[in-house]
């Protein structure tokens, strides 16, 4: 992890989330809120890849913060769901491949935006570059040139979130895993929960909610509803001959249009909810770089929509090219933003059960 | 801060604003009474000494909540008899420990959640009913409660002064926002907590070793109401120089330093005061029974300080502590650290090292037996000589809990006067009224109990006066 090394801040985030593990440990009045709180009392010590763990395993509900007898004021001040989150932020630039690409978007949102007029305007040259000779869509762009531009742009994607994701494998071998009920936690959000609490404590001070698990969960199966529509598409494309557009009722547009609305109401439900929160629990920097890749969500889906919509309109071209340069940075930011967190969480949750069931008298 | 609080006639003034306060004031909300919190402290420290708790002693007659077995009112009554050696009331007593089983479907109803107990903690589960988050998750479940069914809450805002005329309340003078307001209310009850905060009174009561203690719960309860109620005729209960101590991590805040100063290391060490000696035996019984005795012990030592000692054998056999512990490579260097007598503390641990016999097996969970021989005073449980580098150190001082002394009540919480009979509109619950049940020792989860109790039927009896 040559990375650590080359960004500011490291040591500090980790010093922080060790000091206050350290006053959690002697407390444990949290150990019923979620599994970073078990996990730790299996430790005495937290030496750098546990605490990327804990990080990681961290869902930022913010219970324990309300409980803590000694948040700020008190002079321990203790802000585990800031440590942490800064542990994580930082965990994901160290494993991250390659490293430079992480330090581009890890702070800012305006790095994303940039990107995203740059992809809109690749896709733009690319519809006046080329001459379309397909119907529907393809008039604009040919099927051809879309996936030249795609399939190397997802295959990076995937390659090095493989790379990030094989690093924090290894580095957390020695707790074993479960993957089957590390994959529940991580589909049913279990650890936002609060235990028996019903819900977090993420935009209103003390009082519990499920809202954030609900957005949460709208945006995880919108986005996977959302891609196993360009799967369908892509299938029916090579397998079956038949290129889009699609009817209503087809696989793509059965998945497509429910996971296109599910991550617009799921995307927007948590940049609300960000709103509200308190910002002193989150990231210490880098808050907007979050809230950026959620707005590209939300774009997605809306663009993709809104796409659907208007196809027999003029408005066509201009949504297509909008549509297309969104989902291009979608998938160029992936392995670098917050959204990579769905990778390290649901890995983090298969070595915590796994450490459960090592660890079981 | 609510406009217009001190210009309100109000039904129910509550003086405090921890865990008794919050029941009474809800309960008496919910039966119609306009109600005032006035709570001492800032709002980000608001809760008194609830907001260090975690549990709730309570009985049962079979499984109940996150309690398993069965808890009963003559088990739970010894248990209260066992560490107050019979300083309690035992009517009011008994009276508490029945009404607890009915409160935890209560505190459920008003938004307090429990956890099933895990790792770590005492093994609690069948008596103690733990809150998930603890004290001041359950405060926060509370306030929100209370403020949604109307009752106002004003922080910085203490209670100076209270109108007793024979008895009789007639209204209050609040000093908050650097004014001091006089408020109108037709009853009160007083939740506000001992006087552990003043060292001043401390002082007075035990003596200038008290400069030395550390207080582990808030700086807010400087039993400012209580001295005020008793000056005016309020009966007191409990021993007015007795405040419950234990011996804690000697490096904590001097305030609110919580649980984390608690130290677990004493049943494996050998403690030794500043002469660098030995005084009490270190392994008498399992350091729950014991945690208790030990900020007493350090209390009577020259400068209230005392140091528990380890090896490297004993190092992964406790809770971890929040402070790291002094680590030195053999006794002579520990002794420079701790600014000891070193060849004293060598003598000290060889005499104890040599009268280790052995001969048992070591099982730290329970008492083994393997004790010393021939040593004053002797290690009756877990002796081991303290001999593999490296050695570890922690110094351990008297923390405060709580003071007993408070204001005597009967069964329906009200005050009694010095008289003889009760106020006619003025109640206690809490930590300010505890001493009625305990005047001595400690039991845990039973000050939520009696604050829990307390507060509701103070609560319910200021309402029915109101509405009469």
């Amino acid at each position: 992890m040559s990375a650590t090394d080359a960004i500011p801040g490291s040591d500090a985030a980790r010093a922080e989330a060790r000091r206050a593990l350290e006053i959690c440990n002697a407390c444990r009045y949290c150990e019923g809120y979620c599994a970073v709180f078990p996990a730790m009392t299996r430790r005495r010590a937290f030496a750098d890849g546990d605490l990327d763990h804990l990080a990681n395993l961290c869902h930022n509900c913010r219970g324990c913060y309300h409980a803590c007898q000694y948040a700020p004021p008190h002079e321990f001040a203790l802000n585990l769901p800031r440590a942490l989150a800064d542990v994580r932020q930082q965990s994901w630039a160290d494993y991250a491949w390659p490293g430079f690409l992480a330090r581009a978007f890890r702070d800012r949102g305006a790095g994303l935006a940039v990107l995203l007029v740059l992809a809109v305007a690749a896709m733009f040259w690319l519809a006046g570059a080329v001459s379309g000779s397909g119907g529907g869509f393809y008039a604009l762009i040919p099927h051809g040139a879309m996936v030249a531009v795609f399939a190397p742009v997802f295959l990076f994607a995937l390659l090095a979130m493989a790379v990030g994701g094989a690093r924090y494998w290894r580095a957390t071998r020695d707790l074993g895993a479960a993957p089957a009920h590390g994959l529940h936690h991580a589909m049913t959000l279990t650890n936002l929960k609060g235990g028996a609490a019903e819900g977090c404590n993420f935009e209103d001070g003390d009082r519990f909610s499920q809202a954030r698990r609900h957005f949460h969960q709208a945006t995880l199966w919108g986005f996977l509803l959302c891609f196993a529509a360009t799967a369908a598409g892509t299938v029916l494309h090579y397998g079956f001959g038949a290129p889009a557009p699609y009817d209503l009722v087809s696989l793509p547009k059965l998945f497509g249009v429910p996971g296109g609305i599910l991550l617009v109401i799921g995307a927007g439900g948590l940049l609300w909810l960000k709103r509200r929160a308190d910002p002193a629990l989150g990231v210490s920097r880098g808050a907007g770089g979050e809230s950026a890749f959620t707005v590209l969500l939300f774009l997605t889906g809306l663009t993709g929509l809104a796409l659907y919509a208007l196809r027999q309109t003029p408005a066509m071209p201009a949504l297509l090219i909008l549509h297309l340069g969104a989902v291009l940075a979608l998938f160029l930011a992936l392995p670098y933003t917050k959204m990579v967190h769905g990778l390290y969480r649901t890995l983090a949750l298969i070595r915590d059960e796994g450490e459960k069931r090592k660890t079981k008298p | 801060m609510q406009a217009g609080w001190a210009e309100t006639d109000w039904d129910v003034l509550v003086a405090g604003g921890g865990n008794a306060a919050l029941c009474a004031a809800i309960t008496a909300a919910e039966r119609g009474a306009k109600v005032l919190i006035v709570e001492s402290a800032p709002r980000d420290w608001r809760g008194g000494n609830s907001r260090h708790t975690r549990n709730f002693r309570c009985m049962h007659e079979g499984p109940l909540g996150p309690l398993t077995g069965a808890y009963s009112e003559d088990e739970y009554f010894d248990d209260l008899l066992r560490v107050t050696k019979g300083r309690t009331d035992e009517d009011l007593a008994r009276m508490t420990i029945r009404a607890s089983e009915a409160c935890l479907t209560w505190m459920q109803d008003h938004g307090v959640r429990f956890q099933p107990s895990l790792s770590g903690t005492l093994s609690l589960s069948r008596t103690n009913a733990f809150f998930l988050g603890g004290g001041k998750a359950l405060l926060n479940a509370y306030y929100r409660t209370a403020e949604a069914l109307g009752v106002t809450a004003v922080y910085d805002a203490e209670a100076v002064h209270l109108d007793l005329e024979d008895g009789f309340f007639a209204g209050a003078e609040i000093r908050a926002g650097g004014e001091t307001h006089r408020v109108k209310s037709k009853t009160l009850i007083a939740a506000s907590g001992g006087f552990q905060g003043d060292i001043d009174w401390l002082t007075r009561a035990w003596g200038p070793a008290a400069e030395n203690f550390l207080i582990r719960g808030t700086p807010y309860n400087r039993g400012v109401v209580l001295a005020d109620l008793l000056d005016q005729g309020a009966e007191p209960v409990g021993d007015p120089t007795q405040c419950h101590a234990v011996a804690i991590d000697g490096r904590a805040p001097k305030f609110d330093g919580g649980i984390v100063t608690r130290l677990d290391c004493v049943p494996f060490s050998i403690v030794v005061n500043r002469d660098a000696e030995r005084f009490h035996d270190e392994g008498e019984d399992v350091w729950p029974k014991r945690y208790a005795i030990w900020g007493r012990l350090v209390a009577a030592q020259p400068g209230q300080v005392a140091y528990a000692i380890i090896d490297r054998k004993s190092r992964e056999l406790f809770m971890p502590s929040v402070y790291p512990p002094i680590e030195a490579g053999s006794i002579a260097e520990m002794a420079g650290k701790l600014e000891l007598d070193a060849a004293r503390l060598e003598a000290t641990v060889a005499d104890f090292n040599a009268a280790c016999r052995g001969g048992r097996a070591f099982m730290p969970t329970e008492l083994d037996g393997l004790a010393t021989e021939g040593l004053e005073p002797p290690k009756t449980n877990w002796a081991r000589p303290i001999a593999e580098p490296p050695f570890h150190a922690w110094p351990l001082r008297p923390g405060v809990t709580f003071t007993y002394l408070g204001l005597k009540v009967d069964d329906r919480a009200r005050m009694q006067t010095a008289g003889g009979g009760a106020a006619a509109n003025v109640w206690a619950a809490g930590e300010v009224m505890a001493g009625n049940i305990l005047g001595e020792g400690y039991l845990a989860g039973i000050g939520m109990t009696i604050g829990t109790v307390f507060g509701r039927i103070a609560g319910e009896e200021a309402a029915k006066h109101v509405r009469n």
